[in-house]
C-alpha cells in the first residue's frame, strides 16, 4: 500500500439550497493516476474547486500529504439550511487560499482553459516560477535578483523545450490552437513544481488522435516528474487506459469506485453515465 | 568601430526579432540625451514664459501620473479613481514640509505661522510625498482589495473626495492652512527638472512592469483565478500595485505643486482624475509610451492649440459665433468623444513605441519584406 497524498473526507458543498457535492470521500495515493468521472453537472469541477481552495466546503475535510489542509462545518445561516450528512463530525475551520495550496504542491488546469491570453507562451510558464523565487519587489525592480531571474527563465525555457513548445515561446498564448493551449496549461501547471496534478477535462474538445497523444503525454509527465494525477475526464478510452482507479460521481454523490474494469462493468455506472455519455458528448 | 557595427548588424539580420540589447540601450540613451539637450537649447533661445515650456512641464508631470494610473488600470486590471487624492497628498506633503520657516508667517497668516518651523530638503520632501501617498493607498487597499469586484474604484473615489475635505478642515489649519493656499515653497525653473524626475520615476515603473512582479500583475489582469492557481497571492500583489501607483502619483502631485508654485486642495477634484483616466484611455490602456504621448497631446490641446477658441474672434467686423470663453472645452470634449468612439484601444493599444519597433519598421520599409509597416507604430489600431 503506497503512501496517501490526497485524502478527501465527507466533503459536502452546498450553494444556497443546492448540494453540488454530497458527502464525497476519496483518496489519491502517491504515484497513482486516479480519475473522477460522472455526467455533466455531477459536481466534479466543484470537488476540484474545494480541493484547490476556490470554494470553502460546507462540511468535511481535505488532507494533503497527511496534513489537514482544509476543514469546515456549517456555520451561521448554513447551520440551519444544511442538507448534508455528518453534521457535528468536524469542529474546526481551516482554510487555505488557492495560492497557498499551489505552493503546498497541488497544481491544476481548468475545464475552460484559463491561460494568460495576452502574454506569451514563455511568460505564461515563467509566471508559475514567481511564487518560489527568492526576491521581493525592490530586488526584482532594480534587478538585484538577477541570478534568481536567470534561474527562473532557464527553468521555464527547459520545461518548454521538454514539452516541445520551445519554438512557440514568443507566441501570444491566446492565439494558439486549442490543443496546444491545453498542453501549455498543463506545462504551466508543471512549472509550479507540484506533487499532485489536477486535470479538469484535459481532453475536452479533442479528436481521437489528439486524445491518444494527450494520454501518452500524461503518462510521460507523470513518470518524469514523479507526479500523482487526479483527473476529471469524459473520454472513456483515455480514462480506462491510464487510470489506476476510478471514482464515479452522480448528482454530487459517489455511486461507484474501483479499478477500471470494475467500473466499466458496474450496471449503476452504465445506467447513470456510460450509456448516455456518447450522445451527450458531441 | 565600423567593422564592429557591421558585425552587430549582421548578427541582427540573422536574428529576425529585434536589435542587440546593447545597441538598443545605447540608442535609447543617446535619444534621451538629445531630448534633454534639445530642451536645454530651447530654454536658451525662447523666453521662459513661452507656452512651450508650460506644455512640456505639465506634460511631463501628467505623463508620470498617467503612467502611475496605467500601472493599476492597464497592467494589474484594478480600476482606481483616486489619483487626484494621491496627488493631493503628495502636493500637500511636499508644500507643508518645504516652506522655509521665514516665509511661514506670511503663508499661514491666519494660523500664527503654523506649527511647523522647519523645512526639509527638496528630495527628502518629495520622497516623503510619495511615501505618504503610498501609505494612503496601502490603507485603502486593506479592506477593499480582498473583495473580488470593483469596490476599489468606489473606495478610491471616496478617499479622494474625503481627503480634499479633510485637508480644508479648519482645525488642521496650522498644518494644511485649511482652505487657504500654500505657496513660497521651493519650485523649479528649468523644464529639465520635471523631465528628469518624471523620467526616472517612469523608468522605475517600467523596470517594475518588466520584472517578475510586473509579470505577476499582468497575470492578475489577464485572469485572476489562473493567477491565484499559479501561486500568486492576489491581495499582496494588488496591494503592491496600488501602493506603487499611489507613491508615484504622490511624487507627481509634488511636481505639480512646484509647477503651479502654489497648492490649493480645491483644485484636486475628481475631474482631475477623469482627465488622467482619459489620457490613459486615449494613449492605450496597458501602454506606457501611449500614456506619455497622450499626456503631451492632451496638455498641448488643452493649454495651447485650442486656446484660440476661447477668445472672441472678429473677422471683418463680424464676430464668429460660439467663440467665447468655455468653447474650448466643448471642442475638446468632442475631440475626446471622437477618439474614444473610433480609437477604442487608444493611440497605442497595448503596444509600446520602442526602438526595436522603429528598427523593424525601417527594416521592413527598406527590405520591403513586410506587408503592412503601418501597424508597427500602432498608429490607429482599430
Ligand atoms: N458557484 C456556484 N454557485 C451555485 N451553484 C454552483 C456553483 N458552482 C457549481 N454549482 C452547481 O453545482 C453543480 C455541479 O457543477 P460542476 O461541479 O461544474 O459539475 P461538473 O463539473 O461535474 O460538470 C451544478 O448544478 C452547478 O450549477
Ligand atoms: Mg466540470
Amino acid at each position: 500500500m503506497s503512501e496517501n497524498i490526497l485524502h478527501v473526507e465527507n466533503i459536502t458543498m452546498q450553494f444556497g439550497g443546492v448540494v453540488a457535492v454530497n458527502n464525497l470521500s476519496l483518496d489519491v495515493n502517491r504515484g497513482e493516476i486516479v480519475a473522477l468521472i460522472g455526467p455533466n453537472g455531477a459536481g466534479k469541477t466543484t470537488a476540484f474547486n474545494v480541493i484547490t481552495g476556490v470554494y470553502e466546503p460546507t462540511n468535511g475535510r481535505v488532507d494533503f500529504c497527511g496534513e489537514n489542509m482544509i476543514q469546515n462545518y456549517p456555520k451561521g445561516k448554513m447551520a440551519k439550511s444544511y442538507k448534508g450528512e455528518n453534521l457535528g463530525l468536524y469542529k474546526n475551520s481551516i482554510s487555505k487560499t488557492p495560492d497557498q495550496i499551489t505552493k503546498l504542491g497541488i497544481a491544476r488546469t481548468f475545464q475552460n482553459i484559463r491561460l494568460f491570453s495576452g502574454l506569451t507562451v514563455f511568460e505564461n510558464v515563467l509566471i508559475a516560477k514567481h511564487m518560489r523565487a527568492r526576491q521581493n519587489i525592490f530586488s526584482a525592480t532594480f534587478r538585484l535578483n538577477y541570478k534568481e531571474e536567470q534561474r527562473m527563465r532557464r527553468e521555464a525555457m527547459e520545461l518548454l523545450e521538454i514539452q516541445d513548445m520551445g519554438h512557440l515561446k514568443d507566441d501570444i498564448a491566446g492565439s494558439l490552437p486549442y490543443g496546444i493551449q491545453r498542453r501549455l496549461e498543463i506545462a504551466r501547471a508543471l512549472a509550479t513544481e507540484p506533487q499532485l496534478l489536477l486535470l479538469d477535462e484535459p481532453a475536452a474538445g479533442m479528436n481521437p488522435q489528439e486524445t491518444q497523444e494527450l494520454t501518452d503525454f500524461i503518462l510521460e509527465i507523470k513518470n518524469n516528474y514523479n507526479l500523482s494525477v487526479f483527473m476529471i475526464e469524459h473520454h472513456m478510452d483515455l480514462v480506462m487506459q491510464i487510470s489506476n482507479r476510478i471514482y464515479v460521481l452522480d448528482f454530487g454523490s459517489l455511486i461507484a469506485q474501483g479499478l477500471p474494469e470494475e467500473i466499466s462493468n458496474n450496471p449503476r455506472v452504465i445506467e447513470a453515465y456510460l450509456g448516455v455519455s456518447d450522445d451527450a458528448e458531441n | 568601430m565600423a567593422k564592429d557595427n557591421e558585425k552587430i548588424i549582421q548578427q541582427n539580420m540573422l536574428k529576425p526579432d529585434g536589435l542587440n540589447p546593447k545597441v538598443k540601450y545605447s540608442i535609447a540613451a543617446v535619444l534621451l540625451a538629445l531630448l534633454l539637450l534639445g530642451i536645454w537649447w530651447l530654454e536658451q533661445i525662447l523666453p521662459p514664459s513661452s507656452i512651450i515650456f508650460t506644455v512640456l512641464k505639465k506634460g511631463a508631470i501628467y505623463s508620470l501620473i498617467a503612467v502611475s494610473l496605467n500601472l493599476l488600470n492597464g497592467f494589474t486590471g484594478l480600476f482606481s479613481l483616486g489619483q487626484a487624492g494621491f496627488m493631493l497628498i503628495g502636493a500637500y506633503t511636499y508644500a507643508v514640509l518645504t516652506i522655509p520657516p521665514e516665509s511661514r508667517a506670511a503663508v499661514y497668516m491666519y494660523y500664527d505661522g503654523g506649527i511647523i518651523d522647519f523645512a526639509l530638503p527638496v528630495p527628502v520632501a518629495m520622497l516623503l510625498a510619495g511615501c505618504l501617498a503610498g501609505l494612503c493607498g496601502f490603507l485603502i487597499g486593506l479592506p477593499v482589495l480582498r473583495l473580488k469586484s470593483d469596490y476599489l474604484a468606489i473606495a478610491t473615489l471616496g478617499f479622494a473626495e474625503i481627503i480634499r475635505a479633510i485637508v480644508q478642515y479648519d482645525k488642521l489649519g496650522p498644518i494644511t492652512n485649511a482652505s487657504n493656499l500654500l505657496r513660497s515653497f521651493p519650485v523649479f525653473r528649468s523644464t529639465l527638472f520635471p523631465f528628469i524626475v518624471a523620467g526616472l520615476c517612469i523608468a522605475v515603473i517600467c523596470l517594475l512592469i518588466n520584472s517578475s512582479y510586473g509579470r505577476a500583475f499582468k497575470a492578475i489582469r489577464d485572469d485572476e483565478i489562473a493567477a491565484e492557481a499559479m501561486g500568486i497571492n492576489l491581495f499582496a500583489h494588488k496591494e503592491m500595485a496600488l501602493v506603487t501607483s499611489a507613491f508615484f502619483a504622490g511624487i507627481g502631485g509634488a511636481l505639480l505643486a512646484m509647477f503651479q508654485m502654489m497648492v490649493q486642495a480645491r483644485a484636486f477634484t475628481s475631474a482631475m482624475t477623469y482627465e488622467i483616466l482619459l489620457i490613459v484611455v486615449i494613449g492605450g490602456i496597458g501602454s506606457i509610451t501611449g500614456s506619455i504621448i497622450a499626456s503631451f497631446l492632451f496638455i498641448a490641446c488643452s493649454e495651447w492649440w485650442l486656446r484660440f477658441l476661447d477668445e472672441v474672434q472678429i473677422i471683418n467686423g463680424f464676430q464668429l459665433p460660439f467663440m467665447r470663453s468655455g468653447f474650448r472645452m466643448v471642442v475638446f470634449s468632442i475631440i475626446i468623444m471622437f477618439v474614444v468612439l473610433f480609437y477604442r484601444k487608444g493611440i497605442m493599444g497595448t503596444k509600446e513605441f520602442s526602438i526595436d519597433g522603429i528598427y523593424k519598421f525601417f527594416r521592413r520599409l527598406f527590405t520591403g519584406e513586410g506587408k503592412k509597416p503601418k501597424e508597427q507604430k500602432g498608429g490607429g489600431a482599430a
